[in-house]
């Protein structure tokens, strides 16, 4: 058993997906039913070889490293190899998507969005789901981009075809903005191909081969990967296409763009461009701190202007982001282990609150939070879950958000010593500021929807029920996870760290950058 | 006049290697047989020729595979005609790009009451100047060839008589088709007149100690200007919207994949080999075309509603993407060739499955019009996805073809590592971007929109050879995509350094 999971576990979990998708394929479109058993089996089974690979993965101990790692010919005229492999960052993202999509595919077992068609929507999930995971296994650059391109298209469609009102322009508007961040981030990666010692594409080799280029090519590279990982991030000016495309997405669109999407964005700068371009990391991060945090109070006063009730989220999305960038812009391990706690935090409990927005919608038919309100009274125990979600996103302490929030502050009193401490502390002093603005909009969220009496317009209208039972089985997860992880972060952090501090070069422990090049012995 | 005498008398047919034309000789003989069928046959012949014209492509092929399986260069008329893996590759190309055309035309040009010999005969003769220019490594040699392949295909354009637009779209090709071939020719007797030889291998030698230099950059100039018009690169693309309106769909299709191809052919052998000391003359040259053809097809190709015409726009900025390695080809050799035939071989099947599509959905709606193919998603879900992998191909999205082909010509350029190179690249991918705003609106019609009131959703038939062509097209695209290491094993730099 742990010989097959190590050789073959993670290239079975990424292409299962696929494999599913192809039955489905075949199978004519009216038989809706074995549709939907087809991708939930297919997703299952999916998480069940996650969990394998997590038992697994304790099991070898080695967090700080690779595990699972297969190493085959894939294009050999350009040196691209079929490199896979998972450690303490990638994994809990991994785990993350494996659970979020069977958990989507339960939530739209009954209601599934106009035009319905399921065969095609749960194909277009299941692409995702070998899209996403692959992009956290992969650990050649130019598999990398494939499989971060593979996103694109599903997603797109599931904009284009299922989303709102102003469908056409979302989706083309992410596909846009996304491809062309990738695009630059290719040509970063072809330089870093060319112009390092060996001629690699893979990202375990890489960070010493990118180590005699010199600085300024460096900087322009780092450059190049900044617009692509930045754009999916969203940081702050490139952030536009998000509440557009969160808006019309339909739920499940909505939920897996924010908890895993978004995720590959920082996921990039955590593992290729910052090991692999320490010192150009160094140049940049003032910048992207400084990003971060235009991003958090901009996100945190989008929130406060807005009347839908998805699009306050999907702005908080924006800030919440910024967090996370402000955890790695510090370049400590600290900050890191906080941006990844930060990710899988964001990714449960906003994709929760999309979660709640869709169900919401359904009922009421509108997300519009002045003709919302009572949902406490009409349905309570929906309301005390967005209750809940609303204090967790917001970083009371006790609930993952915190964990996510309050040590990426902390990260930035004390950055990186190659890094200027008062910039930095001025950022602090912002995002600290930015949490308060957090609690404002979250609780006046609250406040609008939950608290009240129902508008007359909803009082006796027979459609505006309490939560159902694909809704619970399809939160119930996510909670139990938000809650185990805020009492106890010791099970993110405990894995994470020894891959973080295994990514950092020595080098930004120095003093200055032109130390930083001492040190790399040039 | 005596002195020639001896000479004259004295002539000896040069040796020939009969296995090395064996591809070019049955392609003559099944065009000859075609048209040999019409006249014994007439109308009773009417049925097969299509079948005999494929049939007799796929004979065409084993000759091919048998040279490459010796794998030896053989050289003929003091070098002016070379069997080598760069040619052999896109023989091999030429003949199945021309087999998925005779599988487009069957139906149209059956259905069309078309004369159906003629077509399939000059069609054939059309290949033949292909596969020929594929060996080509002398100017004689190129310019026979690229006169051979488009005089048929002006023909072939008009093929729709009934219709002004076709007759229209013939007669420009014809006259631009002409007017370059004057610019060229005026080039090649200036690049003979200072090397006294027509091999390429000698105008490269002359060209690298002459000190003849506005003859050199003209000749250089002219011949390049020439081949832009045949591979539609601006501003030498004019023609090209107009002839692939008109013209009939599959020879559109010819047009845009097969006769560039060929264009393509002739500049690589003409940049790699003849110019190659000269690369301060071409670079900027193909420089200039490279952006120009990119950015001006997208921004037109951003414009049009028929669907056709957007194809030709996109082609126009296909072939700037092609002559991106060609730009740079004096920094890295063999690498730009390699680059420049991935390309066109992924080009091919996914430009060419795009078209199966526009005469599979143009057979039911008799529209060109994009928003014909409104809600095709609807009533055609198998189409519509061939459709959305052929565009998001061409947009280049991985895991698609394309994207594969993209990033072959971005490695090339990037690789040169110099400032024409980077400032190429980032055009490039600003341009990549642009490009996909207007393939996803294909895509957006077909899956987003409705379908409109009055038209006709039952289920849409395709005919079976046009079956065949989706799924060998569709097959291809995902194959270079998912697994390049299928196309790179053919186009690997070391495999295909041209010999000379």
């Amino acid at each position: 058993m742990a010989e097959f999971l190590n050789d073959w576990g993670l290239s079975l979990a990424t292409f299962l997906p696929v494999i599913g998708a192809t039955v489905m394929l075949l199978i004519p479109k009216t038989n809706e039913h074995v549709h939907k058993l087809i991708a939930l089996a297919t997703s299952m089974a999916v998480a069940v070889l996650g969990v394998l690979l997590l038992i697994q993965f304790i099991d070898n101990d080695n967090y700080g490293n690779l595990n699972f790692v297969v190493d085959k010919n894939w294009i050999d005229v350009i040196d691209s190899r079929y490199i896979m492999g998972v450690d303490g960052i990638s994994l809990p993202l991994m785990l993350l998507t494996m659970l979020i999509v069977p958990l989507c595919i339960i939530y739209s077992w009954n209601h599934f969005p106009e035009p319905r068609n399921p065969k095609a929507f749960l194909m277009l999930l299941l692409i995702l789901e070998t899209g996403m995971i692959g992009t956290f296994a992969a650990q050649d650059l130019i598999l990398f981009f494939v499989f971060f391109e593979v996103v694109l298209l599903p997603m797109y469609f599931m904009i284009g075809v299922w989303g709102g009102e102003n469908r056409r322009y979302a989706a083309i508007k992410f596909f846009l903005f996304t491809l062309f961040g990738s695009a630059l981030m290719l040509v970063s990666f072809l330089a870093l191909y060319f112009l390092g010692d060996a001629n690699t594409f893979d990202m375990r080799l890489l960070p010493e081969a990118a180590a005699g280029i010199a600085q300024s090519s460096q900087v322009w590279i780092f450059g190049g990967m900044f617009l692509g990982f930045g754009i999916k991030v969203p940081m702050f000016p490139f952030h536009t296409w998000l509440p557009d495309a969160h808006t019309e997405a339909p739920t499940v669109g909505s939920v897996i763009l924010a908890a895993v999407l978004l995720k590959l964005g920082t996921y990039g700068f955590v593992r290729i461009a910052i090991p692999i371009l320490p010192e150009a990391a160094a140049e940049w991060a003032p910048f992207i701190g400084l990003l971060a945090v235009i991003g958090i109070i901009y996100g945190a006063l989008g929130c406060l202007a807005q009347r839908d009730l998805k699009r306050l989220v999907a702005f908080s999305s924006v800030a919440h982001m910024g967090f996370v960038m402000l955890g790695i812009a510090t370049l400590t391990d600290f900050g890191i282990n906080a941006a990844v706690f930060g990710m899988v935090a964001h990714g449960l409990i906003t994709g929760m609150l999309f979660f709640l927005a869709g169900s919401i919608k359904e009922r009421y038919h509108t997300l519009d939070m002045a003709r919302l309100g009572g949902l406490l009274l009409q349905a309570p125990r929906m309301g005390w879950i967005l209750g809940f979600c609303a204090m967790a996103s917001l970083g009371l302490p006790g609930l993952a958000g915190f964990w996510g929030e309050f040590p990426a502050i902390l990260a930035s009193y004390n950055p990186a010593e190659i890094l200027s401490e008062e910039i930095f502390r001025s950022y602090m002093v912002i995002a600290a500021l930015g949490t308060v603005l957090a609690a404002g909009y979250l609780l006046w969220m609250f406040q609008k929807t939950a608290f009240g009496n129902p508008k007359d317009e909803f009082a006796n209208d027979p459609n505006v029920k309490d939560a159902t039972a694909s809704e619970y089985l399809a939160w119930a997860p996510l909670l139990i996870l938000i809650l185990v992880l805020g009492v106890y972060p010791y099970l993110l952090f405990g894995a994470s760290d020894p891959a973080v501090v295994n990514s950092l070069s020595e080098c930004l422990e120095s003093t200055s950058s032109e130390a930083c090049f001492d040190a790399a012995g040039r | 006049m005596l002195a020639f005498a001896p000479s004259l008398l004295g002539f000896v047919r040069p040796d020939i290697d009969w296995h090395a034309v064996a591809p070019e000789l049955t392609l003559l003989g099944v065009g000859a047989a075609v048209t040999l069928l019409d006249i014994i046959l007439l109308e009773r012949g009417r049925a097969y020729t299509s079948a005999m014209a494929g049939i007799g492509l796929l004979i065409a092929l084993i000759p091919i595979v048998t040279l490459a399986a010796q794998g030896d260069t053989r050289e003929m008329f003091g070098g002016a005609f070379v069997v080598d893996d760069f040619a052999l590759i896109l023989k091999a190309m030429f003949i199945v790009v021309a087999y998925v055309i005779v599988l487009l035309s069957t139906n149209y040009i059956a259905e069309g009451d078309y004369w159906e010999n003629e077509y399939y005969g000059l069609l054939l003769s059309s290949v033949l100047g292909m596969v020929l220019m594929a060996s080509a490594r002398d100017l004689i040699t190129i310019f026979v060839a690229l006169e051979l392949l488009s005089i048929p295909a002006y023909l072939l354009a008009t093929w729709r008589k009934g219709d002004p637009r076709s007759n229209e779209a013939g007669l420009k090709y014809y006259l631009m088709g002409v007017f370059a071939s004057a610019i060229m020719l005026y080039g090649m007797s200036l690049l003979f007149g200072l090397a006294g030889d027509t091999r390429l291998s000698e105008i490269s030698a002359a060209l690298s100690g002459s000190n003849a230099e506005p003859v050199a950059i003209l000749g250089i100039i002219f011949v390049i200007v020439g081949f832009a018009f045949k591979v539609s690169g601006f501003p030498f693309h004019t023609w090209a919207p107009d002839t692939y309106e008109g013209a009939p769909t599959p020879i559109t299709a010819f047009l845009a994949v097969a006769s560039k191809a060929a264009g393509f052919v002739a500049l690589m052998q003409l940049v790699h080999i003849g110019f190659g000391a000269r690369h301060d003359v071409y670079q900027p040259l193909l420089w200039i075309l490279a952006v120009g053809s990119m950015t001006a097809g997208n921004l037109m190709a951003l414009r049009q509603n028929n669907i056709v015409r957007l194809m030709a726009y996109s082609g126009v900025s296909q072939a700037g993407f092609m002559l991106m390695p060609l730009a740079v080809a004096g920094d890295i050799g063999s690498e730009a060739l390699s680059a420049v035939i991935t390309y066109v071989l992924i080009y091919a099947a996914m430009n060419l499955g795009a078209f199966a599509v526009i005469i599979a959905v143009a057979h039911r709606t008799k529209s060109g019009d994009i928003s014909s193919y409104a809600g095709l998603f609807r009533y055609a879900p198998a189409i519509t996805i061939c459709m959305s992998i052929f565009v998001f191909s061409l947009a280049g999205i991985p895991p698609l073809g394309g994207w594969f082909a993209k990033f072959a010509v971005f490695r090339a350029v990037v690789e040169a590592d110099t400032g024409w190179g980077y400032s190429l690249a980032a055009i490039a991918a600003v341009n990549s971007v642009i490009a996909l705003f207007y393939y996803a609106k294909i895509a957006r019609m077909m899956w987003f929109e409705d379908t409109p009131e009055q038209a006709d959703t039952t289920a849409l038939r395709v005919p079976p050879s046009l079956v065949a062509a989706l799924g060998l097209t569709g097959a291809a695209t995902l194959l270079f995509g998912i697994y390049p290491a299928a196309i790179t094993h053919f186009t690997d730099s070391a495999l295909i350094a041209l010999s000379y």
